[in-house]
């Protein structure tokens, strides 16, 4: 191939300045009216001395990519040449910060964190509900859109279950950022979701601490490190780093997949649920395991096994977020109990599944009662204390079944913006039945059937 | 240029009839038996004369190890059920189905593809290509882009990297594989007119050739009246139930 630059003229396509150069590809602005979308040509390195790699992960890029449903969480594919003789893909040119800088300026107070750590991890979830694994998760792949939404690029290294898996017989030294990558990668399993969040969870830390849990391994003994050694504590390095969010780095950090976080829904949850985050060990550790229990986990981890793991979309659906939405002061016991019946349903179907009450009360200055109950903290503890009534025979672990009282004046928008917030898979309702008391959700019901993006069921005791 | 590729016919009427108006809807405008065009099934003539239809208008046919053993290789070696079905099929044929088995090859080769029942590195074992040693065998023996085979019932993609090594995939029903030419392809396409995945869904697969895509299917047909005319010509239930079961 002819040496190109700007001005070089490729399928019709005219390059523009080159805005990147790396060691599998160089990418291009594209010049010309073509279209709306700004568009940018990656060009893999190719030829002799270039690794094969390249080559198979613009062959793994363009069928990822061909394969994803057109959202904002990645670049659309706009064109590609062929392998053999012209091989470039044509995307959207994703305009957008880079979370590249944003870490350079680690430590991050934590509410940055929850900003940038949530948005990632729900554009993490929709790859992974179409059946695709990143697999390089590192922040110079994300970007963020004005909006706030996060975008992964670069897709070489990914895995699509659909499709043959073009790197599984690279294993001898393992592909991707050693930096980031997870134990069961770093011994050549490719097929586990999981991976991508133990990778959030490496940029979790370094967003909160300014350092990297595991450094930079030159050597695969020193990437197969993370296999039994704990990172030391974020709280340890940035004392500024709250319980809840320890908690949820090394949860994703765990070296036993199975210990992690099941969705990277979850984790998007739990980043703005602070106070939902249920507190274990991991929150309080003030130093890594000592030099015994490391030892212990060396001579373990000879034996590591890769936790099991079914197909990336049917462990999300084996990890669903059920929202039950409650009237306030709901007294319709056959209700409540029917609602509890349907509850324990998606329960028993699903072991990974989680349960968030949510009711909806109108905002304080609204009020118009007196004593008590007007005052805005003394109406959102009651309202709690019903729900925590409601679910208590449920007899959950705190976090499977979480309680939220939602404050708005239209109960049905609140409720369908924190279902898309929190990406939640089904709602259960109780049939709405104009009870004078609940005249704030009388035909939130109907409302929330018509217009909310996920499964939705309303439950009605049978005596009704 | 859409190829459609088929293979394990077993005498399944009902079958590869689906699959072919399947693969007709779909644009396919060449076509591949991968031998087994016999055996098991209760429709052999009819079957074999649909098939030379194919042949006459420029289909690759290949002979399968059943079809080898209607023409008279002994049955000795083969289980009591395809023993069975085996010498039913020889009192069925006639002259011109027989004649038509017989001019059949072991192997074809076209352009860059090689058309064999079983394993290409020796064809007249019928060697099962049930893993990646096999699996590299055949493609090796192949020396083609692709080497479309049948005789295990299960559709696989083995794929060469640059290992050199196959890796097994199970394709996923429906959606187009891009098949880069800078690879070795051995697709095993599935059985049309026996499935045994506990899926009864006929198998097949078909070749993109100008959009370099291979598709694995599975097509819906009328199994019940396939497994109704085995029982009506007196075959081994278990033939029957097979086709009902998918396994």
């Amino acid at each position: 191939m002819t040496t190109l630059g700007p001005g070089s003229e490729i399928d019709g396509f005219l390059l523009g300045e080159r805005i990147h150069t790396g060691s599998m590809a160089s990418v291009y602005r594209l010049m010309g009216p073509r279209g709306q979308l700004p568009l940018i040509m990656k060009i893999p390195r190719l030829g002799p001395g270039e690794r094969a790699v390249n080559v198979i992960g613009f062959e793994v890029c363009r069928m990822v990519l061909g394969a994803l449903a057109q959202s904002t969480h990645h670049p659309t594919l706009v064109a590609y040449g062929d392998v053999e003789t012209t091989p470039y893909l044509v995307m959207e040119y994703v305009q957008g910060a880079r979370l590249g800088d944003r870490v350079e300026r680690g430590p991050l107070p934590a509410e940055e964190v929850v900003h940038l750590g949530s948005a990632l991890a729900l554009a993490l979830h929709d790859l992974h509900r179409q059946d695709v694994i990143h697999l390089d998760l590192k922040p110079t792949n994300v970007l963020y859109r004005v909006n706030g939404e996060a975008v992964l690029i670069d897709f070489g290294l990914a895995h699509h279950r659909h499709y043959p898996d073009l790197l599984a017989e690279e294993l001898r030294f393992p592909v991707g950022n050693w930096v980031y990558m997870s134990p069961e990668q770093a011994l050549g399993v490719r097929s586990d979701p999981r991976t991508d969040i133990y990778s959030l969870g490496g940029i979790l830390y370094e967003l909160a601490t300014g350092r990297l849990p595991f450094g930079r391994p030159r050597s695969i003994a020193e990437l197969r490190r993370r296999l039994y050694r704990d990172p030391v504590p974020p709280r340890a390095l940035n004392s500024a780093t709250p319980e809840w969010l320890q908690e949820i780095i090394l949860r994703c950090l765990e070296a036993d997949a199975g210990q992690r976080y099941a969705s990277a829904e979850q984790v998007a949850f739990d980043l703005v649920h602070p106070s939902r985050v249920a507190l274990t060990e991991r929150a309080s550790r003030t130093r890594a395991a000592g030099w015994w229990t490391h030892l212990r986990r060396r001579v373990q981890s000879t034996h590591f096994e890769p936790a099991p793991c079914p197909p990336p979309s049917r462990q999300l659906q084996a990890a669903r977020i059920v929202v039950v939405a409650l009237a306030p002061k709901e007294t319709n016991e056959p209700l409540r109990a029917a609602l509890r019946s349907a509850a324990r349903d998606a329960l028993a179907a699903d072991p990974g599944c989680r349960i968030a009450c949510v009711t909806v009360v109108p905002p304080a200055a609204t009020l118009s009662g007196e004593g008590e109950e007007a005052t805005a903290t003394g109406r959102h503890v009651r309202r709690l204390v019903e729900l925590r009534r409601w679910g208590k025979p449920l007899a959950l672990p705190e976090e499977r079944l979480t309680y939220h009282v939602l404050e708005s004046e239209k109960p049905a928008e609140a409720l369908i913006e924190y279902v898309k917030l929190n990406d939640v898979d089904q709602i259960l309702i109780g049939a709405s039945r104009g009870v004078a008391h609940a005249h704030l959700f009388a035909g939130v019901c109907n409302r929330i059937v018509a217009q909310a993006p996920c499964s939705v069921s309303v439950v009605r005791p049978r005596a009704e | 240029m859409k190829l459609a590729l088929f293979a394990d016919i077993h005498s399944n009427l009902e079958a590869i009839t689906a699959c072919l108006g399947h693969a007709k809807l779909l644009g396919a405008d060449r076509y591949a038996f991968l031998g087994d065009l016999v055996g098991y099934g209760a429709d052999p003539v009819a079957v074999l004369e649909l098939i030379e239809e194919y042949a006459n208008n420029g289909a690759v046919v290949v002979l399968g190890n059943h079809d080898a053993a209607v023409l008279g290789r002994p049955v000795e070696a083969m289980n009591v059920n395809a023993k069975a079905s085996t010498l039913w099929t020889r009192g069925q044929i006639g002259k011109r189905q027989r004649a038509f088995l017989e001019s059949l090859p072991l192997t074809v080769v076209g352009e860059d593809m090689l058309f064999v029942h079983a394993s290409a590195s020796t064809p007249e074992n019928w060697t099962y290509v049930t893993g990646s040693a096999e699996a590299e065998r055949s493609i090796a023996a192949g020396n083609a882009r692709f080497v479309f085979a049948g005789h295990v019932h299960e559709q696989k993609l083995y794929f060469i990297g640059t290992g050199g090594r196959p890796m097994p995939f199970v394709p996923v029903p429906g959606v187009p594989i891009p098949t880069a030419r800078c690879r070795q392809w051995l697709a095993i396409v599935g059985s049309a007119g026996q499935p045994r995945d506990g899926n009864n869904a006929a198998c097949y697969a078909l070749l993109d050739l100008e959009r370099e895509r291979l598709t694995f299917f599975r097509v819906l047909y009328d199994h019940g009246s396939a497994a109704r005319k085995i029982r009506a010509a007196g075959l081994p239930e278990r033939l029957a139930l097979r086709l009902e079961r998918g396994a």
